[in-house]
């Protein structure tokens, strides 16, 4: 069972903003979505989780039409975590990740248990008691995470689990990226299907199976990373003239610009 | 109306506030009858307001995201305002014996005025894709706006009777409390006091922002629309009864809030608590500052109120 988008076009005030787009995001497997900006990324990402309605195809989640699951069960099975958040009160980082736990009937005492442990995965535990308000970009969006983490965090019976983060690594420094990535992975392994929307080429190479290059609303290509990241296509899409050689360790292609 | 028996009434006022009815029967049974007919549904009301203003506050500035977010905001205190006033002008010398009813004209008045000015703030923010929370705070106080000029309109047009009774109610008076007026409003506030404790986790999830509480699984249009109206009808209901009292549903949540932090399974009922005490003590104090006179309560509330406010700020500029 997937996360697929068919034929989806998306006209919005008189802007094509996607146009016949088709992926699908594979339970188990970590898709990463690249491409310039206003391209269609983010625009693709809210019409994947039911933002946004498409102005013409279809996009289902498990094999049923996504608006036809019951908003509970549809957030039991996919946890999305936006780019910014508007959050301005003072919840503490354990409040700010049990909002998580709204769509289960697990009870306090388990909640409270994936919370901690939730908080713990992204490097945050130091923060459960502290405001979220005083905390700064990195750790704020730390805590975010570990809400949509904790929103997924069992499997779901329905069916399976995707997560869609919208550039998760953008407040993040070095240590962190990695961290999100390993996390991304191991969600991946446990066979959570993760659809991301990255900017930096190496990372997205490194960590995804499936690629999607973005161009202009349209598919500039897609598949796994040796195959779609040639030099040409960098050159055809971001205007950029780089090499592409090859991760001394893990073999993965390596941007050079 | 002597300092003795009103220093009864202000420990009956904490009595009733806590314990309900129990205190204030048995003081009956030792005082005169009036203090269980004047003074013990005035105390009621003034829990029963104070709750329902404070309560509705809490939920208002989590459903706009903003903490100095207000009832009067979404246009149901301009709107309940305008309905008053129109009430007095039209019927005049009518109002006086309607006053002798329980739900007396002008209380109609402000509850159909206050019901229509938020239908047509909601109307105006609600599209296709859903009620925007920006466009709506806009339209509130447009409305406001409106209301006002309306308001000074009709005070232009009146006489001076009629003018006197205009700005008494606008300061907010619990001082025609009945038992009638006290079962209706029992019958709002239990309502609201029922249904808001269902949308407490909603509303904790849309301070995230809307979308993030859809994908939360919350059906944010349907939780909103609901909130909305129970809003509608508490303040409506509160404006009818018991004048414009201000200051209780912006403040109340806003201290509340600073206290015990922003989750509203604990904010909303706690708001409701010191809402209705707020409420008893300022319309306590507002019988006996000036004996043998009356203040308005409104006036009073929100000179309790506000340096209560500035200090907490005060004291939360320290701390961080």
């Amino acid at each position: 069972m997937t996360l697929r988008a068919e034929n989806i076009s998306l006209h919005l005030s008189g802007f094509d903003l996607l146009r016949n787009v088709s992926m699908q995001v594979e339970p188990g497997m970590v898709t990463a979505i690249v491409g310039p900006n206003g391209a269609g990324k983010s625009s693709l990402l809210r019409v994947l989780t039911g933002e946004l309605a498409a102005t013409k195809g279809d996009v289902t989640l498990n094999r049923h039409d996504l608006n036809h699951w019951p908003v509970e069960q549809k957030a039991q099975m996919l946890a999305v975590l936006p780019q910014h958040s508007l959050l301005n009160f003072p919840f503490t980082a354990n409040e700010v990740v049990g909002l998580g736990r709204i769509p289960h009937q697990t009870g306090t005492l388990k909640d409270a248990e994936i919370v901690a442990q939730a908080l713990t995965l992204v490097d945050a535990e130091y923060l459960q008691k502290r405001y979220y308000t005083q905390m700064s970009g990195g750790e704020k969006q730390r805590v975010q995470l570990a809400r949509v983490l904790a929103q997924i965090w069992l499997p779901c019976e329905t069916g399976d689990q995707f997560l869609v983060l919208d550039e998760p690594t953008a407040a993040f420094d070095l240590a962190h990226q990695q961290l999100t990535l390993d996390i991304v992975r191991q969600l991946a392994a446990r066979g959570v299907g993760v659809v991301m929307v990255l900017h930096d080429l190496n990372l997205a190479a490194r960590c995804a199976d499936n690629l999607v290059v973005f161009d202009g609303g349209l598919v500039a290509a897609q598949g796994a990373p040796e195959q779609v990241l040639t030099e040409q296509l960098i050159d055809q899409v971001f205007g950029v003239k780089a090499m592409i050689a090859r991760h001394p360790l893990t073999n993965k292609p390596l941007v050079i610009t | 109306m002597t300092v003795g028996t009103v220093s009864i009434s202000i420990a009956e006022a904490f009595g009733a506030a806590v314990a309900a009815v129990l205190p204030g029967s048995e003081i009956a049974g030792q005082t005169q009858v009036i203090l269980f007919d004047i003074r013990l549904p005035r105390i009621l009301l003034a829990v029963l307001v104070g709750a329902v203003l404070a309560s509705t506050g809490a939920v208002m500035q989590g459903l706009f995201r903003n903490p100095l977010a207000d009832p009067s905001l979404i246009g149901v205190s301009g709107g309940a305002s305008v309905g008053a006033s129109l009430m007095i002008v039209l019927a005049g010398g009518a109002v006086e014996s309607g006053m002798l009813m329980g739900l007396s004209l002008v209380a109609a008045g402000a509850f159909v005025g206050g019901f229509a000015a938020t239908l047509l703030v909601y109307r105006l923010a609600t599209s296709g894709i859903g009620t925007s929370v920006t466009t709506m705070l806009l339209a509130g106080i447009a409305i406001g706006a409106l209301a006002g000029a309306l308001n000074s309109l009709l005070s232009y047009f009146a006489d001076n009777d009629m003018l006197r009774q205009i700005s008494l109610w606008q300061m907010g008076n619990l001082s025609a409390a009945s038992w009638a007026k006290v079962s209706i409003m029992g019958l709002v506030a239990l309502i609201l006091l029922v249904r808001f404790p269902r949308d407490s986790s909603a509303l904790n999830a849309l301070l995230l922002g809307e979308s993030e509480a859809r994908h939360l699984g919350i059906d944010v249009q349907r939780v909103k629309r609901r909130l909305i109206v129970l809003t509608a009808l508490g303040v409506g209901v509160s404006v009818a009864l018991a004048g414009m009292v201000g200051f209780v549903g912006l403040v109340i949540p806003h201290v509340v809030r600073l206290l015990i932090g922003p989750d509203h399974r604990w904010l909303v009922p706690c708001s409701a608590l010191a809402g209705a005490i707020l409420l008893v003590v300022a319309d306590s104090l507002a019988r006996v500052v000036v004996l043998p006179a009356e203040l308005p309560t409104g006036i009073l509330t929100a000179l309790l109120g506000a340096p209560f406010f500035i200090a907490l700020l005060l004291q939360q500029r320290r701390e961080v």
